[in-house]
């Protein structure tokens, strides 16, 4: 669609943001800047905050304090109805006497808008559902429905389109061929999205920007992959993919390395990487970049790469990577992926062997074992 | 006995059914017979008079017009009352609502001899003179109970985020109303709708004792047995009967349709998927 190059899109602010339901803050004072034509990911575990935080933007739900702003407009006292915003209802929410073609048209004719016709054939053109038009929506498949909730919201040119787990109720498949088709429409009318999410991946495949929701607040916000290279807290290095996580103190510092003890093992830290303020430091690494050799190559392993010893208890075979959990000697269970590219053998289970990695790629994290073992009851219950 | 127990369940069926439908089929081979004496109750001769003069004994027609109007005008106050009721125990919280959600039950399980006399007694006292007036506030009274009921059934059965979704879609909530609320509970009110028109043409006890001098079509049939039941009330009876079939007969042929429609081609699904 042309009108996007001269349409004024303006960033979407969320200010001290706070919704109560009785005593129980389902979304806590949250701040946050969405910029405008951005592909923006909330992305949380179940119960996080995500659908209200959605639902107030779009005015279904009154915050209890704080304020809706875009551009330099407050929105928060508007009316559903006024505001310059739509949602994808993760249930779709078409409304079932319509058809295709009048479900499209609902906010056109609502706002009485003229050229109806025109712009609804264009907007089914662009989700190419130019057939179904006169189809009720109970005709259609779950993708196809998919696409006409988003055309039914697109067409009204909102300044924001909200999405709350769009494509939930798909299967894998249709999931996958969707989100290309999702991201190739938001670049093409250039709105700004907001399309919350608590499948990581589809986050990080999709959106320029991620917000990692926990307990009605934002953990950390950024590029998919400053966030997945460079977690800030422990919940989102193990919300967003994996990680390997050992808690330990500081014990010393060379110049931008922090040496870091865990375990009766020294682990570096470059201080760039690190964002634990006091002397507890929990030492993280991503599984695909931990290298995994036979004890015999020790002497290879590079300088100044944090080393672990540790016997291989699980070998599984997934064809583009193999992996390997390997135990320690405090018996904490290390998750290793290697690529197969390496000819010849592979370790086995109950082999000994060194893990080694780069400080480049280690990361610390602010908490202890305490923390470490609440995150992972809270991950183990919400997703 | 084998073939038997195969057919069991068609042969109940068929009893039940022939038992369900022996009173109305007599109702219906009487409104033909030239009755021999005072009663119409054994057969005598073929005939279709009472169809050709329907309104050839005195007051028949004037009584089923009284009830065809009181039903109607009842049915028309009761649904608006009862659909307004039953959106503001749906959709709104407030004090005396489950209070108010169990009275509107009472009126159904109330014996209709005792409501009947209670509001004669109620009438009287206030020395309001009974008449057509009485007997539509009467049936008002006791058909809102189910109106309300079945509305409520189809609200609460309604998605709230299809009105949500209206309301983002720029709709204030007087265009949420035409355009979507109301479209979709219109099939529950239009069968409230018949529902009490049936209960209200139907009512014998309740008018009885509030109908002071009017004569309603079930009064008229109660008086008229005493002194033999004219041929015409039969063909009357019968005709009310066939209505009612052609409406249920329509509804159920309209939901069919609905449901062929859905049923889709597999051919034309595929075809309409886009590349990919
Ligand atoms: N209307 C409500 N009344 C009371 N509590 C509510 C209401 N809506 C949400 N909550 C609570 O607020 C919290 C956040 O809910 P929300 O629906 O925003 O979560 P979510 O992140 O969208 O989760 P999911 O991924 O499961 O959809 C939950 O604990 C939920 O129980
Ligand atoms: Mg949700």
């Amino acid at each position: 669609m042309s009108e996007s190059s001269g349409r004024n899109i303006e960033d979407l602010h969320l200010k001290s943001l706070t919704k109560k339901f009785g005593e129980v803050a389902a979304v806590d004072d949250l701040t946050l800047t969405i910029p405008a034509g951005s592909f923006f990911a909330l992305l949380g575990a179940s119960g996080c905050g995500k659908t209200t935080t959605l639902r107030m933007v779009a005015g279904l739900e009154d915050p209890t304090s704080g304020n809706i702003v875009i551009g330099d407009k407050d929105i928060t006292h508007l009316r559903a109805f006024q505001r310059p915003v739509n949602t994808v209802f993760q249930s779709y929410a078409l409304f079932p006497h319509l058809d295709i073609f009048e479900n499209v048209a609902f906010g056109l004719r609502r706002r009485k808008v003229k050229d109806v016709d025109q712009k609804v054939n264009a907007m089914l053109e662009l989700v190419e559902l130019g057939p179904m038009a006169r189809r009720k929506p109970s005709q259609l498949s779950g993708g196809q429905q998919q696409r006409v909730a988003v055309a039914r919201a697109l067409i009204n040119e909102p300044d924001v389109l909200l999405l709350d787990e769009p494509l939930g109720a798909l299967d894998l498949k249709l999931r996958r061929q969707m989100q290309i088709e999702l991201k190739r429409i938001q670049v093409e009318v250039g709105t700004t999205f907001v399309h919350v999410t608590h499948d990581q991946e589809e986050a990080m495949t999709m959106a320029d920007t991620v917000a990692v929701m926990n307990a009605g607040r934002i953990e950390q916000m950024g590029h998919p992959a400053d966030i997945y290279e460079l977690p800030q807290t422990v919940f989102v290095a193990n919300f967003l993919g994996q990680s390997n996580l050992f808690a330990g103190s500081r014990t010393g510092q060379s110049g931008e390395v922090i040496m870091v003890d865990s375990h009766g093992m020294k682990f570096s830290v470059l201080s760039s990487r690190n964002s634990a303020r006091s002397d507890e430091i929990i030492v993280g690494i991503r599984p695909e970049k931990i290298v995994v050799r036979d004890l015999v190559d020790r002497d290879n392993v590079p300088s100044g790469h944090n080393i672990l010893e540790g016997r291989v208890t699980d070998v599984s075979y997934t064809g583009v990577s193999t992996q390997y959990v390997v135990e320690t000697s405090w018996g904490q269970d290390v998750t290793v992926f290697e690529q197969n590219v390496i000819v010849g053998d592979r370790c086995e289970v109950g082999d000994q062997v060194i893990l080694h990695w780069s400080p480049e790629h280690t990361f610390g994290l602010a908490g202890g074992e305490t923390l470490l073992h609440k995150t992972a009851q809270v991950l183990a219950a919400g997703v | 006995m084998r073939w038997i127990r195969q057919r069991l369940l068609g042969v109940v069926a068929v009893l039940v059914l022939v038992y369900l439908f022996i009173p109305i089929a007599v109702v219906a081979v009487l409104s033909f017979n030239k009755p021999d004496g005072k009663y119409n109750i054994s057969w005598n001769e073929f005939s279709i008079d009472a169809w050709t003069n329907l309104c050839g004994v005195p007051g028949v027609c004037a009584s089923f017009m009284t009830s065809i109007r009181i039903g109607v005008i009842s049915t028309i106050f009761a649904t608006v009352l009862g659909t307004m009721i039953a959106f503001a125990l749906v959709r709104y919280r407030f004090r005396g609502r489950s209070t108010t959600n169990l009275l509107i039950f009472l009126p159904m399980t109330t014996p209709e001899v005792v409501m009947g006399a209670s509001l004669l007694a109620l009438f009287l006292n206030l020395r309001f003179p009974l008449g057509e007036t009485t007997i539509i506030i009467a049936h008002i009274m006791f058909t809102i109970s189910f109106i309300v009921v079945t509305v409520k059934a189809r609200l609460q059965g309604m998605d709230p985020r299809l009105e949500e979704a209206a309301r983002d879609l720029y709709a204030n909530p007087q265009a949420t109303f035409r355009y979507v609320t109301f479209p979709l509970v219109a099939p529950g009110i239009a069968g409230a709708a018949l529902l009490g028109f049936s209960l209200s043409f139907d009512d014998f006890i309740i008018s009885f004792f509030n109908a002071g001098t009017v004569v309603t079509f079930p009064i008229y049939i109660w008086g008229a047995a005493q002194r033999g039941i004219p041929v015409q009330v039969n063909a009357l009876a019968t005709m009310v009967f066939l209505a009612a079939m052609v409406i249920v007969l329509t509804a159920q042929f309209v939901s069919y349709r609905k449901r062929k429609a859905l049923q889709l081609p597999p051919k034309a699904l595929e075809a309409a998927l886009p590349r990919s």
